[in-house]
């Protein structure tokens, strides 16, 4: 069990840097998700808390040690890899049980550990073999299993879920969220795949470009994205993001001419400001049409969910998703539609931050520390 | 990078390996260094033992004696075209084999394989008395296979002793050159394929518009490899030549040296610059194209 | 692997392949046909066609106590230069794959020895071991002939030795390091991770993943060593002192073209001949083995 500091670490490889700066501090027992696009640094600062990559500027402190210069053996984290790691040449057994020898504990208690996390990963059966003679959510479970025996202070895992198909990813997902209940150790999961964090996250880290967008709980990243890229990169379908200039301080223009209203408490934007308006498809009405304050849009096509049907529209010039909950309307040409003020989110185009009032919608931004 | 990333406090570690690196630098260029270095001494100094390990003054005398002495400017030029000849025709044929057994449709070409393959299995050293008689007289072979279809001809005997042919033809024909081409060819998709026959072209035309431009990399890396191999054959040119003007510059080297360890010693000095001449070629060759020649060694491997 | 799209003119698949299957018939087969006969066939004193014997040639090679003592000496030479120069390539690979500064430098160094053509090794070791000059004879001064290949069986054993070795070590070595950058950078730091040192990952994880690279050498390696030491034999000792590194090769072509007894050179050549078919074979089940870990 452990806590972990991150100051104001910084990566460079030569004259690129991958990491400019990031500050952040990870509770004990935490299930940490660090999520963001390839090529954000995610894997760097885990690879860097790990000891496989070192510091280029700040510390990284695990248990209040500062462990820059520390060998990653020294630093009692296990890690969970990508494509697993497994040692080919060895059995089940030898790869789960391999820390334990190179610790030098005796044979019998080796194999009683091993043999216990074998029966936590459902592996019993299978420790004479090889990796090469597993599935992959076998060797998924071998590499966890590999993680587990060293009951280390805290778990890294670097994309573990993203080499398996669909159905064992979900499955794998909700052993790992399990066993992180059961044994309450500190976790730092790395992952592009947002419902992976949404769904295994005490609290998400997004990252883009080598630096922190948002730190906080997923309830709190989605309902309030604090910039543009946290808003389209949580939330399947994307949030819409439609261009708009504010012409009163509870006003915007959008570009087809068409205007919006908007809360003032919520929001603190100048008249004049170029913004940009989000709304998730899910929280957008359709109506009748000559509703008030009703927006048309042109309908291109739909894609049909099943339980939901998701329509691809245009306004303006604008790409528009419409997230229909249930099947009832049949969508064809013009559609009529109205942004509820409240589930209206507001970015300076320029820099897309979230213009924020004073109001928050849900009281959770004070857990949100960064 | 491997290491470079991860953390490792290893300082005695580091400097074993360092001391193991330069040891191996050292085993590696010594040798070379004191071929250099004798070049350059007058006869005492090189007999010296050990010998001084700076360069002395007699490089340019040296190397003008031996090279006037056994005409080494022409064993030279005849080493090139060996080895050019041999690299050429060797890359030629393995690309021409590779495309006939694996872009056309026969039931011979498994055979035609295997054939080429086995004789890996024959390296010249081990069949190299009946060899020599093949070369002595090419239309034996001839005759006999002439024969076993059913013809008796009168083939005059064809003599290739003291000829580049002779020295070329024997060492052309490349197991691995064409193992190389035929791996590299089955990587080439089938769609290429069809798609060259759409746009009109034949089998020759897809083979030097399409195939000849992809394969230049596994040309380079096959290209060096024999090169380095064809310049330094020694037993076969040692065999078939005895006229001294169509001697190699490898071979050259036992003439230089009286026999073998016994009896009086070489001029060293003379023996070492000649075997820096015959060194040059292929170690320039590694030197610059050092990444063609280790992908030719590794993906030779069978 | 067969393709669906082919070409299917008959006479020209033919034409392509004719070239070289002639060069293999008339230089390869051929001769291998003939040292068949020559082996199992003797030549009258005076001339003549050659007269069928059956295994008399064999019989007679191998009892012939020159013929074990070259068996013998390559036999010796085969295991001493694949031992030095696998270890000492195995060696330097595992110390350059750490990537430690001026690595690269290193490893460029390292190649040169495979281009240089085995005659010149053999000369410039023999000036370096010379018993009169060079370097080595330097510990003649402590006792006369301590060190004397013109005289000693084993110091000229010795002498080819390294010098096949150095040649030897630059291939292994680049074959290891191909081998070593081939292992995922993933086993390494999970090795690292389950707490294990530089050494003992080399122990655990990568030598073990180095064997079937390490098996293919060895075999290599003896190969190698049977049929293209003759360079550097025929340039340092010759065969000598008094047999001493009388190796089979280079036995066959003394008794071949300077006995010109083509009989038993090429009997002694059909031997050496299934002695490489032999160990092509094993290095063939190595090519079925080497899938395992893939």
């Amino acid at each position: 069990m452990a806590e972990i500091a991150i100051r104001n670490v910084e990566k460079s490889y030569g004259k690129t840097a991958v990491l400019h700066g990031v500050d952040l501090q990870i509770a004990n027992g935490e299930f940490l998700v660090i999520l963001g696009p390839s090529g954000c640094g995610k894997s760097t600062l885990l690879r860097m808390i790990a000891g496989l990559e070192g510091i280029t500027q700040g510390e990284i402190a695990i248990d209040g040690r500062v462990v820059n210069a520390l060998e990653p053996r020294e630093r009692g984290c296990a890690m969970v890899f990508q494509n697993y790691a497994l040692y080919p040449h060895m059995t089940v057994a030898e790869n789960i049980g391999y820390a334990l020898k190179v610790a030098g504990l005796p044979k019998a208690e080796r194999d009683r550990r091993v043999a216990e996390i074998a029966q936590i990963v459902g592996l019993e059966a299978f420790l004479a073999r090889r990796p090469s003679e597993l599935s992959g959510g076998q060797r998924q479970r071998v590499a966890m299993g590999r993680a587990m025996i060293r009951e280390p202070k805290v778990f890294l895992f670097d994309e573990p879920l993203s080499n398996l198909d669909a159905k064992l990813r979900v499955q794998m997902r909700l052993e790992i969220r399990r066993l992180h209940q059961r044994l309450q150790a500190t976790s730092v999961f790395v992952t592009h795949d947002q419902i992976e964090a949404m769904s295994l996250a005490d609290r998400i880290v997004v990252m883009n470009q080598g630096r922190i967008e948002q730190a906080g709980p997923p309830r709190l990243l989605y309902a309030e994205p604090a910039t543009r890229f946290v808003a389209a990169f949580l939330g399947a379908p994307a949030m819409n993001l439609l261009p708009a200039t504010m012409i009163a301080k509870n006003r915007a223009r959008m570009t087809d001419g068409t205007e919006i209203s908007l809360d003032p408490e919520r929001f603190a934007a100048e008249i004049g400001q170029a913004v940009e308006i989000g709304i998730r498809p899910e929280d957008v009405m359709i109506v009748w049409p000559g509703s008030e304050g009703a927006h048309q849009v042109e309908v291109e096509f739909t894609e049909d969910m099943g339980s939901s049907r998701l329509i691809h529209t245009r306004l303006g010039a604008t790409e528009f998703t419409v997230l229909q909950p249930t099947a009832q309307i049949e969508a064809e040409g013009a559609l009529h539609i109205t942004l509820p003020e409240d589930a209206i989110h507001l970015f300076d185009a320029g820099t897309g931050r979230r213009l924020a009032g004073k109001a928050t919608l849900i009281g959770l931004r004070a857990s949100a520390a960064a | 990078m491997r290491d470079a990333g991860m953390i490792e406090r290893a300082p005695l570690l580091n400097a074993v390996t360092h001391l193991l690196m330069i040891a191996g630098l050292l085993v590696a260029a010594f040798p070379i260094y004191v071929v250099f270095i004798a070049s350059t001494h007058d006869l005492p100094t090189v007999n010296r033992v050990p010998m001084p390990l700076w360069p002395g003054d007699h490089l340019v005398q040296n190397y003008a004696t031996v090279w006037n002495k056994s005409d080494f400017g022409a064993k030279m030029i005849n080493s090139l075209i060996v080895a050019l000849g041999v690299t050429i025709g060797k890359i030629t044929l393995a690309a021409l084999t590779a495309f006939s057994i694996v872009f056309f449709r026969y039931r011979a070409r498994m055979l035609i394989f295997w054939a080429i393959f086995i004789t890996l299995m024959l390296p010249l050293e081990v069949r190299i008395v009946p060899t020599y008689a093949v070369a002595a007289d090419v239309a034996e072979p001839l005759r006999w296979l002439v024969w076993l279809f059913g013809f008796e001809l009168g083939i005059a005997p064809i003599n290739l002793l003291n000829t580049y042919t002779g020295l070329i033809l024997p060492l052309v024909a490349t197991a691995t050159g064409t193992f190389l081409y035929r791996q590299f060819f089955l990587t080439i998709p089938d769609t290429l394929v069809e798609a060259a026959r759409m746009d009109g072209a034949g089998p020759l035309r897809f083979f030097w518009e399409h195939l000849i431009p992809l394969s230049r990399n596994n040309m380079a890396a096959l290209a060096t490899i024999m090169f380095v191999y064809a310049w330094n054959q020694y037993l076969w040119p040692l065999l078939i030549t005895t006229d001294a003007r169509m001697a190699t510059a490898t071979m050259q080297l036992q003439k230089i040296v009286p026999g073998p360890l016994f009896g009086q010693p070489p001029v060293w000095n003379e023996a070492m610059a000649a075997t820096l001449l015959v060194m040059m070629p292929p170690l320039l060759v590694v030197i610059f194209m050092q990444g063609a020649f280790v992908r030719g060694l590794v993906a030779t491997d069978k | 692997m067969d393709r669906r799209a082919t070409f299917s003119n008959l006479w020209l698949a033919g034409a392509l392949v004719a070239p070289q299957i002639l060069l293999v018939i008339v230089f390869f087969y051929w001769p291998t046909v003939q040292a068949l006969y020559w082996a199992f066939s003797t030549q009258p004193p005076f001339g003549g066609t050659n007269q069928w014997v059956g295994w008399q040639n064999f019989q007679q090679i191998f009892s012939d106590a020159v013929y074990w003592n070259s068996v013998q000496v390559s036999i010796v030479f085969a295991i001493l230069s694949t031992a030095l120069s696998i270890g000492m390539a195995l060696l330097l690979a595992l110390m350059i794959d750490r990537q430690l500064a001026g690595h690269k430098a290193y490893r460029f160094v390292y190649f040169w020895p495979y281009a240089i053509a085995a005659p010149a090794v053999g000369l410039a070791f023999r000036f370096i071991f010379a018993p009169d000059a060079g370097f080595v004879s330097a510990i003649n001064q402590l006792a006369p002939n301590l060190w004397n290949p013109a005289l000693k069986g084993w110091d000229a054993m010795l002498l080819i030795v390294i010098a096949n070795s150095w040649k030897m070590m630059a291939y292994n070595f680049i074959f290891f390091l191909a081998a070593l950058q081939s292992i995922p950078r993933g086993l390494i730091e999970a090795a690292a991770m389950d707490g294990s040192g530089v050494l003992r990952r080399a122990r655990d994880i990568q030598i073990p993943l180095l064997a079937p690279t390490l098996f293919f050498l060895l075999v290599i390696n003896i190969t190698e060593s049977f049929v293209d030491s003759f360079g550097i034999v025929d340039i340092t000792t010759g065969g000598g002192p008094a047999r001493a590194t009388d190796l089979m090769v280079f036995k066959i072509y003394s008794d071949g073209f300077k006995g010109l007894d083509y009989s038993m050179a090429a009997a002694q050549s059909i031997v050496l001949m299934f002695l490489v078919i032999g160990l092509t074979f094993v290095q063939f089940r190595y090519i079925e083995k080497r899938v395992h870990y893939a």
